[in-house]
């Protein structure tokens, strides 16, 4: 096809597809084939066996991921998402069905993709917590962490102790109440309902702190680089002790609800089973990679904001199934009030942001007296701090695993690129493992104990 | 005269009355949570908020028995074709919530992978503002959308 002709061609083809989403959009004519049947044509039942081969990884022997004996006209295909009650968000599962054995499964992802690495270049360094807080929207706290923990590398600048206080503490009732989401999704979906109404009520008394601490009861934008954005509020050791005392009572209750529901326990126990070894060939972290008894927690091995001070324990599970992960979430909440607990008795005085006045924007007060103050401000707010060029990475324990912020700084006031490792991306890859060879109905629980973000997959 | 005539014990009404009312008082929403604003929509049905005392905690996860469609979240590109898919399979009458910032106008992600409000793809009655709008938010716009039902006419926050 000449250029010229082929020009002609495409401006044919795209006026027809003007003309054919302009009639979808208005809903005149019915689209004659389906407008999300995209990825069909990898699942398409024609398709030889070494294309899934040459995706095997070099340790984890998932052979059993494609069987060539099994007759190709007793496979089925069936789709579960995007819209589905129990995917959490918009996940896409294709399955591979042979009766009720799930054979192979297809995650498909980009539903929600949002392209926050990207905005994250045309926003400065101040203004980037904003940005990463809405990807991982059950733990905002520990993506503003890791974002400003990367900022404050490159910047080479350490920040006060109460601040780093604060930011463990707001961190662990970040986890608490993500867990507490976890908990309550996982319970509603396998059918115990009441576990979504209870995980729910003590979901609010966190966020009501946190609408007290931040002025949000999500997306806080409350940790940025050189500190946090305000001081505790009046009265939150009061609040940090209701909530001290009254989390505990109410682990009690759901385990009155779960613990040892025989229904619970069936549905759970030896489902969606993965291996420690698996885990760690997939870069699979968090609760899945600690449910199979690897006692990997970031805050052990590689400490963040002065978090070695507190005292706390790794719960680690032993048969890596969706019980072992509901346990090991349970103990991780125990375990977040301790280092809570901890946080509110030795919470050191001073000042909650760095005192460096290129990165902390002046008080209110100073401006009205200070042409310097004045000028550092308007600064800090039109093009931002300029860190040096270079490179840095910083990771924290999220609830989902292993949340890494990687920032490239070309010298400007932005970053030039910024990249999230984000744990529910690598921990979705598990579950065409955790599926191979189950029951189409674990799915859903599988998919629960998973506790997957799509913000956090997609970004 | 007609009404002389009735006895007593008969409630009389306009048929038209009648039918509002029954939609109002029991608009099962979709499922259709995308981002953050899901799980504050999640937080409006559980027991704290309780959304079940405006008749609506039926969540449906077909949208063939839903009447109501909240947009929770930001629309992707990739998600737009499946959200109208979902919206046309829904029955009439049906109204659509569009929940939050990123929904109603794209909110700060202004770049290619977002669909820059959501009635570019579904008609939209009503727009609850906020990032994420909380649970008395989402109820207020729900309460909103009852009334605008209910007289039939635009109603303003």
């Amino acid at each position: 096809m000449d250029e010229a002709s082929g020009r002609s061609v495409v401006s044919a083809e795209e006026q027809a597809e003007t003309q054919y989403v302009e009639e979808w959009v208005s809903g005149t004519e019915v689209p004659d084939e389906m407008a999300t049947d995209e990825g069909a044509q990898e699942m398409a039942l024609t398709e030889s066996g070494y294309r899934f081969r040459e995706q095997l990884g070099a340790v984890v022997t998932d052979d059993y991921l494609y069987e060539e004996e099994v007759s190709e006209d007793e496979r089925m295909i069936i789709n579960m998402g995007p819209q589905h009650p129990s995917t959490h968000g918009v996940l896409r599962l294709q399955l591979e069905l042979e009766g009720e054995m799930i054979k192979r499964c297809k995650p498909v992802i980009g539903y929600l993709h949002t392209g926050m690495e990207k905005t994250a270049e045309t926003l400065t360094f101040m203004q980037g917590p904003t940005n990463v807080t809405r990807m991982d929207y059950l733990a905002p706290l520990h993506n503003e962490l890791a974002f400003s923990l990367a900022t404050e590398k490159l910047l080479g600048v350490e920040v006060p102790p109460r601040a780093a206080a604060i930011r463990v503490l707001m961190t662990e009732l970040n986890r608490i109440s993500s867990h507490l989401v976890a908990l309550a999704t996982n319970g509603m979906d396998i059918g115990a309902i009441s576990m979504m109404m209870y995980g729910f009520r003590e979901r609010e008394l966190i966020l009501a702190f946190f609408e007290k601490t931040t002025g949000l009861r999500m997306n806080h934008n409350y940790i940025r680089p050189g500190g946090v954005a305000a001081d505790l509020p009046p009265g939150w050791r009061k609040d940090v002790a209701t909530i001290l005392k009254t989390i505990p009572a109410r682990l009690g209750e759901y385990d009155d609800l779960l613990k040892e529901n025989p229904i619970w326990l069936s549905r759970t126990q030896g489902v969606g089973v993965i291996t420690a070894e698996e885990c760690r060939a997939y870069g699979i972290t968090g609760p899945i990679l600690r449910g199979t008894g690897v006692d990997w927690d970031l805050r052990k091995v590689f400490p963040y904001s002065g978090i070695e001070q507190y005292e706390f324990d790794v719960p680690v599970g032993t048969q890596g199934d969706v019980y072992d992960r509901y346990r090991v979430r349970v103990e991780e909440i125990t375990q977040s009030l301790r280092i809570v607990e901890q946080a509110a008795e030795m919470m050191p005085s001073g000042d909650f942001r760095v005192d460096d006045r290129k990165v902390t924007p002046p008080p209110r007060a100073r401006i009205d007296e200070s042409m310097e103050a004045l000028i550092h401000h308007f600064k800090i707010f039109t093009e931002g701090f300029r860190p040096p060029p270079g490179e840095a990475y910083a990771a924290v324990e999220s609830p989902r695993g292993e949340l890494g912020c990687y920032l490239v700084s070309d010298g400007g006031g932005m970053p030039w690129r910024c990249h999230i490792r984000a744990p529910s991306f690598y921990n979705l890859q598990a579950l065409p493992v955790m599926l191979a060879e189950s029951m189409v109905a674990d799915t859903i629980a599988t998919i629960a104990s998973l506790d997957p973000v799509m913000g956090d997959v997609d970004r | 005269m007609a009404r002389r005539s009735t006895p007593g014990n008969i409630v009389t009404t306009t048929i038209d009355w009648a039918a509002r009312w029954a939609q109002t008082q029991s608009m099962w929403p979709a499922t259709f949570g995308l981002a953050c604003c899901a799980i504050e929509m999640m937080a409006t049905g559980t027991a704290h908020n309780d959304l079940a005392r405006f008749g609506m905690e039926v969540f449906r996860a077909s949208p063939r028995q839903a009447d109501l469609m909240i947009v929770a979240g930001r629309v992707s590109q990739k998600m737009a074709p499946v959200l109208r898919q979902v919206y046309d399979q829904m029955p009439e009458p049906k109204w659509v919530i569009s929940m939050g910032a990123c929904a109603s106008t794209g909110g700060m992600f202004n770049n290619y992978a977002l669909v820059q409000g959501v009635d570019q793809v579904v008609p939209v009655d009503m727009y609850v503002p906020g990032c994420p709008p909380g649970p008395q938010s989402l109820m207020h716009g729900i309460l909103t959308l009852q009334r605008q039902i209910m007289t039939g006419q635009k109603v303003s926050g």
